[in-house]
C-alpha cells in the first residue's frame, strides 16, 4: 500500500499509513467472524510463545502410573491431567500445548518459502515476458497438475521423512500459487501511468520492480498468506499423520492422530483433541482470511 | 468447438512431457544407487550389479534413458512393481476401479448436499439458513479429514455400531470382479445382503471424502447464485409474474451452474489427495492406500507409474471440464 493508490483514489480521503491502517480496520472489524479468527489466532501465538510457562506437564514426560488417563470431568478422570493422558501416560493438553509451537512454526516457514520464491518467480515472469515467461509458467503448471498432498508425500519419500523436508515438500507445492497471483498483479500493474511516470524519471530494473510495483501488488498476496497458512498446517498434519511428516515422540499434533490410530474405539480423548486443536487452529485462521480478502479487495467489498 | 478442442490439447503436450520428466527423474533424485536400492538389503555381486545397470540402461545416457522411458510409456509399459512383480500399469487399473467408485460417490454426494445448500444461502442471504450453511461450509473447509473419520468410526463403527470400520465389502461374501465397482458387483452376484455390506462400507469413507468438496461447492454454488439473481432478466422474469420456483430452477440456476459445473470438475485433484488419506483410514483397497503402502515397501517403480498416472487422470479430467464448459457457456462457444 503504497502513496501510489492513494493517489489515484481521490482527493477526499485521508491519506498516510495511520489513515490506511484504520480505514482497513473499519471493513475488517464489520466481519465479526474475522474478528474472532483473529483473536483465536493471536490467543495460539501467545500459547506457543508461552508453552512452556503454561502447560502443566513437559510434552515427553511419561507418568507411568497415569495410562491412557481419561479427561480429568469425566469418571475415573484425574485432575492432574485435565483432557487425560495418551498410552505412555503423556498429558495430551501439554502436549498440545506444545504443539501449538509446531503448527505455526510450520506455517511460517511454508508461506516465508512459498512466498519468497512466488513473488521473485513471479515478478521474473511478468517483468520479462518472452519464454523466461513460458518456462516458469509451464512449470508451475506441471506442479499444478499433481494432487499438491500426492506431490508432497513423493517429495518427502525423495528427501527422507522429517518435519523439514516435510515443510520443503509442502512449500514446493504451494509456490505455484504465488507466483500465478504475482505475475498478474505484475502484468496489470506494468501499464498503469505511474510505471510509464518512474521509467521517465529513469528508475529502472530491481528498484522498479520491486519498490514501484510490488508494494502495489500485495493485497492479493496478503489474502493467499493468511489462507496458505491454514493449507501449511493441514498439509503437515496429514504429512504426520501418514507417518512421514514429524517424527514421534514430537508433539505435533497430526503426528499424535497418527500414535492415536490404535487406541480409537478404547480411548476417544486421544484422537479427539489433537483433530480438534488443527480444525480450531485452520478455522480461525481461514475466518481471519475470508475477512481479510473482503477488507483488501476492492472488487469484494461489501456495498 | 473442435478447434478450441485441439487448442486445449495442443497445450497439454508441454505439460505432459513435463509430467513425465518429473516422474522420470523421481527415481534418479532418490538418494543411493537405483540398483542397489532394487536389490535390497540382501546385498548384490559385481557381475550382477552391471547385468542389471545394463538391463535397466542405467549405463546409457540420462537422455537416451528418457527416451526409452517416454518411448516405454507411450506403449504403455510403465515397469514392474518390485513387491508384486507385476506391471505396474495392470496393478494401477486392478485396484483403480475402487477409487474411482468412492470418488463418485463422494462427489455425489457433494453434489446433492452442497447444490441445495448454496442455492438455500443465496436466496436466505445474510439471514440465519445463509449463516448456517456458511458456517457449516467453512468448518467443512478447514476439517483435516483424516480425524474427521476417526470421529465418524468412533461415533458410528464403535458406539453404535451400526457400519463396519474398513474394507469394501463384508469377508462372508465372495463374488468375481465384473465391473470392479463393489455396488454393481455385488448386485450382479445376486447374494442376499450383499449389496447392503458393500453400501453399509461405503458411507463412511464417502462422507469423509466428500467433505471438503461439498463445502467448496456450497460456497460456490452461493457467490454464483448471488451474482445471477441481482442480473436484469432474473428481475424481468420476476416482474413478468412467474412462479418463485420457476424463476429460481428455470433462470437463475441454470447460469449459475456454469461456474459451478467448474468447480466440480476442478475438485478431482482433491478428491486424489483426499483418497490417500480416506483409504488409508478405511482400509479402502485403491489406489490412495497403494501409494502409500509403496512409498512405505520403496516399491519405487509403482510410485512412479502410480504419479504419472494420477497426474494424467488429473490432465485428462480438467481438460474434460475445459470443453464441457465451453459447450455450456454461449460465452465462449460463439466467439470461437
Amino acid at each position: 500500500m503504497s502513496e501510489t493508490t492513494l493517489a489515484s483514489s481521490g482527493p477526499t480521503r485521508a491519506t498516510g499509513r495511520l489513515a490506511l491502517l484504520k480505514e482497513f480496520w473499519q471493513y475488517f472489524a464489520t466481519n465479526r467472524g474475522a474478528v474472532a479468527g483473529l483473536f483465536f489466532f493471536v490467543a495460539i501465538i501467545l500459547i506457543a510463545l508461552f508453552a512452556n510457562v503454561i502447560a502443566p506437564h513437559t510434552a515427553t514426560d511419561q507418568y507411568r502410573d497415569a495410562l491412557l488417563v481419561p479427561p480429568a470431568w469425566t469418571s475415573g478422570g484425574d485432575a492432574r491431567f485435565l483432557l487425560g493422558t495418551d498410552a505412555v501416560g503423556r498429558d495430551i493438553l501439554s502436549r498440545l500445548i506444545y504443539g501449538s509451537r509446531y503448527s505455526l512454526f510450520i506455517g511460517c516457514v511454508v508461506v516465508s518459502i512459498a512466498l519468497v520464491v512466488g513473488i521473485c518467480l513471479g515478478l521474473l515472469a511478468g517483468a520479462m515476458r518472452g519464454w523466461v515467461d513460458t518456462i516458469i509458467m509451464r512449470v508451475m503448471d506441471i506442479i499444478l497438475s499433481f494432487p499438491s498432498l500426492l506431490l508432497a508425500l513423493v517429495l518427502v519419500a525423495i528427501l527422507g521423512p522429517s518435519l523439514t523436508n516435510a515443510m520443503i515438500a509442502i512449500a514446493i507445492v504451494q509456490q505455484p500459487h504465488y507466483v500465478r497471483l504475482t505475475r498478474a498483479a505484475v502484468m496489470s500493474e506494468m501499464s498503469r501511468d505511474y510505471v510509464t511516470a518512474a521509467r521517465v524519471a529513469g528508475v529502472k530494473g530491481m528498484r522498479l520492480m520491486l519498490v514501484t510495483v510490488l508494494p502495489n501488488c500485495m493485497a492479493p498476496l496478503i489474502v493467499q498468506a493468511a489462507l496458505s497458512f491454514s493449507t501449511a498446517i493441514l498439509d503437515a498434519a496429514a504429512l504426520g499423520f501418514l507417518g512421514v511428516g514429524a517424527q514421534p515422540p514430537t508433539p505435533e499434533w497430526g503426528t499424535m492422530l497418527a500414535e492415536a490410530r490404535e487406541f480409537i474405539l478404547r480411548a476417544w480423548w486421544v484422537v479427539t483433541f489433537p483433530g480438534l486443536a488443527i480444525l480450531f487452529t485452520v478455522l480461525a485462521i481461514n475466518l481471519f482470511g475470508d475477512g481479510l480478502r473482503d477488507a483488501l479487495d476492492p472488487k469484494l467489498k461489501r456495498s | 468447438m473442435l478447434r478450441l478442442i485441439l487448442n486445449k490439447i495442443g497445450l497439454l503436450i508441454p505439460t505432459f512431457i513435463g509430467v513425465t520428466i518429473i516422474s522420470f527423474l523421481f527415481i534418479r533424485l532418490l538418494p543411493g544407487d537405483p540398483v542397489l536400492l532394487l536389490a535390497g538389503e540382501r546385498g548384490i555381486t559385481g557381475d550382477r550389479y552391471a547385468d542389471l545397470m545394463h538391463q535397466f540402461g542405467f549405463d546409457q545416457p540420462l537422455w537416451r534413458q528418457y527416451l526409452d522411458y517416454l518411448v516405454g510409456i507411450l506403449h504403455g509399459d510403465l515397469g514392474t512393481s518390485i513387491s508384486t512383480r507385476r506391471p505396474v500399469i495392470s496393478e494401477f487399473f486392478t485396484l483403480f476401479p475402487a477409487t474411482m467408485e468412492l470418488s463418485l460417490c463422494a462427489i455425489f454426494f457433494a453434489v446433492v448436499v452442497g447444490l441445495p445448500a448454496g442455492v438455500i444461502a443465496a436466496l436466505y442471504r445474510g439471514k440465519t439458513p445463509d449463516h448456517a450453511v456458511m458456517t457449516t461450509a467453512l468448518v467443512g473447509y478447514s476439517m483435516p479429514i483424516f480425524w474427521w473419520g476417526l470421529l465418524l468410526i468412533i461415533l458410528f463403527s464403535g458406539i453404535l455400531g451400526w457400519t463396519p470400520v474398513s474394507g469394501r465389502i463384508s469377508l462372508l461374501y465372495y463374488f468375481p470382479s465384473v465391473t470392479g465397482f463393489m455396488l454393481i458387483d455385488s448386485l450382479l452376484s445376486g447374494q442376499a445382503g450383499a449389496f447392503e455390506s458393500a453400501v453399509s462400507h461405503l458411507i463412511l469413507p464417502t462422507i469423509v471424502l466428500g467433505t471438503i468438496p461439498l463445502a467448496v461447492i456450497a460456497r460456490q454454488t452461493r457467490s454464483a447464485m448471488l451474482e445471477v439473481l441481482d442480473e436484469d432478466y432474473v428481475r424481468t422474469a420476476r416482474a413478468k409474474g412467474l412462479a418463485p420456483f420457476r424463476v429460481i430452477g428455470l433462470h437463475a440456476l441454470r447460469n449459475a451452474l456454469i461456474p459451478v459445473i467448474t468447480t466440480i470438475g476442478l475438485q478431482i485433484g482433491v478428491l486424489f489427495a483426499g483418497a490417500i488419506l480416506t483409504e488409508t483410514i478405511f482400509s479402502w483397497p485403491g489406489i490412495g492406500k497403494w501409494m502409500i503402502d509403496s512409498i512405505f515397501r520403496r516399491d519405487y517403480p509403482a510410485v512412479q507409474g502410480g504419479l504419472l498416472l494420477i497426474a494424467i487422470i488429473v490432465m485428462l479430467v480438467n481438460l474434460l471440464v475445459d470443453v464441457t464448459y465451453g459447450l455450456i457457456n454461449p460465452k465462449i462457444r460463439h466467439t470461437r
